[in-house]
């Protein structure tokens, strides 16, 4: 349970020294299921991403309802050219065509990514890592330290020695987020895509509005991803990328290498 | 070596064991049930077999998603399709009368129907999303009948396992599992909203599967194989998809 490195535990076993290069613990950090499915997660999503971004080129319009088609009026339509002849750009040009390894390695990826969340969901939820790593404490929920929070981050202030060790309310309530409301709905909004998987769940794309719905749904969640990855990236950056990225490789952290 | 260390060395190799034999005695199963897809094989095998395994459980039965007349699309997109033949001009210039429609392989009495035999079967319609692979969908009501219907006409054998299709574009071929085959929405399509099934949707004969997306409805039907095994036809993945880099089962 020590593992997950909680709120309480580092101030505790960090011990500041101005003589010893390491401290006297190295604290846990994260758990080898946090890791295991952090690295898996992270390889399926820049191949999702990549894929999605490659799918996307053979009809980069979007639309609102059940269909939508070049002879339909588009929602909007990104302005870059195609893989498809059909698609109106205005660009005198089409792209090669790689929807099937695109599509191949889009779904692969996806189950891959799906049945590592659910592993990291029901892990999380027995193990107690999202009670004591994720979910605020009431006391941090109060819009002073929401704000200090805030405040602090827009400062681009490096983050002190106890926040290598546990989460600040802002990254948790972003990791509550991303975990239980991106990951959710763009898996969703995927499943809604599927002729075959609407056949036996219809709600699960009447709900969302019809088919081009959830395609431009499917969409904007995705982007919604990929600022919280530019967000997060920025994040470990700040806070020194060799330590932060070192505890998620070996689970434990250096709050020396912080200070260096 | 501790006695912790020990028992996890134990207990892994367990799970190890238990894990690969799982796998294997998984595999038969799904092997007998049908829910291996013809291009299991190959890097992206383990995610076609895995959409195809559990939409095969979940969806056998299910129907696709009927829309009522007023939402059946304006202008119904007709799709880029390659150069059409001599052959298909000169069939298109007699109004089609000369098209066939031959049924062969497992079957108890091989035939050849031109379209007016077809639709003299009953006829069916049902009004349903065209999805293409690309994005873009349209709704159409689709009329034609049933392949179930064709089928029995001919007689399919107990051991068929799958449907080969072909268009008169010899580069378009497609299969489907009896699953579909035998769905009451899978049809032999020869109109659309109304009228006879215009030459741009894939008239005047398009295997239409609404469960599937766009590139498994062929247009131009010519030609019904019912067979055991894809393993002889073209690379033996099953359909012309896989041989360009798609999936055979297209329900994602």
């Amino acid at each position: 349970m020590g593992r997950f490195g909680s709120a309480q535990a580092p101030a505790e076993t960090y011990v500041p020294s101005s003589t010893s290069a390491v401290p006297a613990t190295i604290p846990w950090r994260h758990s080898a299921l946090v890791r295991v499915t952090h690295w898996i997660i992270t390889l399926c999503f820049f191949i999702l991403l990549v894929t999605g971004i490659e799918i996307l080129i053979s009809h980069p319009r979007f639309y609102w309802g059940e269909t939508g088609n070049i002879l339909t009026a588009p929602l909007f339509q990104l302005p870059i050219p195609s893989s498809r002849a059909l698609v109106p750009t205005g660009y005198g040009y089409v792209l090669p065509d790689e929807n099937g390894w695109s599509r191949a390695l889009h779904f692969q990826a996806a189950w891959l990514v799906v049945l590592t969340g659910l592993l990291y969901a029901i892990c999380g939820l027995f193990s107690g890592h999202f009670r004591k790593d994720l979910l605020p404490s009431k006391s941090d929920l109060s819009w002073r330290v929401l704000a200090n929070t805030i405040a602090s981050h827009l400062r681009f202030q490096r983050p002190s020695a106890a926040e290598a060790l546990s989460y600040n309310v802002l990254q948790r309530l972003a990791y509550l987020f991303v975990i239980f409301v991106l990951f959710p709905l763009v898996i969703w909004t995927g499943l809604a895509m599927s002729p075959a998987f609407v056949s036996a769940v219809p709600a699960s794309v009447t709900l969302l509005g019809g088919r081009q719905s959830a395609r431009t749904i499917h969409f904007f969640v995705s982007l919604a991803l990929v600022f919280f990855l530019l967000v997060h990236l920025v994040m470990v950056l700040l806070a020194g990328f060799w330590s932060r990225t070192g505890a998620m490789i070996t689970g434990r952290t250096s709050t020396h290498a912080e200070r260096t | 070596m501790t006695d912790l260390s020990r028992r996890k060395v134990i207990l892994t190799g367990l799970a190890a064991t238990a894990g690969v034999s799982g796998l294997g005695v998984a595999a038969r199963l799904a092997e007998k049930y049908g829910l291996v897809p013809p291009d299991h094989g190959g890097i992206y095998g383990p995610g076609e077999t895995l959409t195809y395994a559990a939409q095969r459980l979940l969806t056998r039965h299910s129907l696709a998603r009927e829309f009522s007349p007023s939402q059946i699309s304006k202008r119904p997109l007709a799709n880029e399709i390659a150069p059409l033949s001599d052959g298909f001009k000169r069939l298109q210039a007699g109004g089609f009368v000369d098209w066939r429609l031959s049924v062969d392989g497992m079957v108890d009495r091989p035939a050849s129907f031109s379209l007016a035999q077809l639709k003299s079967y009953p006829s069916r319609s049902h009004i349903t999303e065209l999805a293409c692979e690309e994005g873009w969908s349209y709704i159409a009501e689709w009329i034609g009948v049933p392949l179930s219907h064709v089928l029995d006409v001919v007689g399919i054998r107990p051991q068929a396992k799958y449907v080969v299709y072909f268009s008169i574009d010899p580069d378009w071929w497609e299969s489907m599992d009896m699953a579909d085959a035998l769905h009451p929405q899978t049809f032999l399509a020869y109109g659309m909203n109304g009228n006879d099934l215009p030459v741009g949707n894939g008239g005047p004969l398009r295997m239409r599967l609404p469960r599937q997306l766009g590139y498994k409805n062929v247009k131009f039907i010519t030609r019904l194989t019912v067979t055991e095994s894809l393993k002889g036809l073209g690379k033996g993945l099953g359909s012309a998809a896989p041989e360009a880099g798609y999936a055979w089962y297209a329900g994602i």
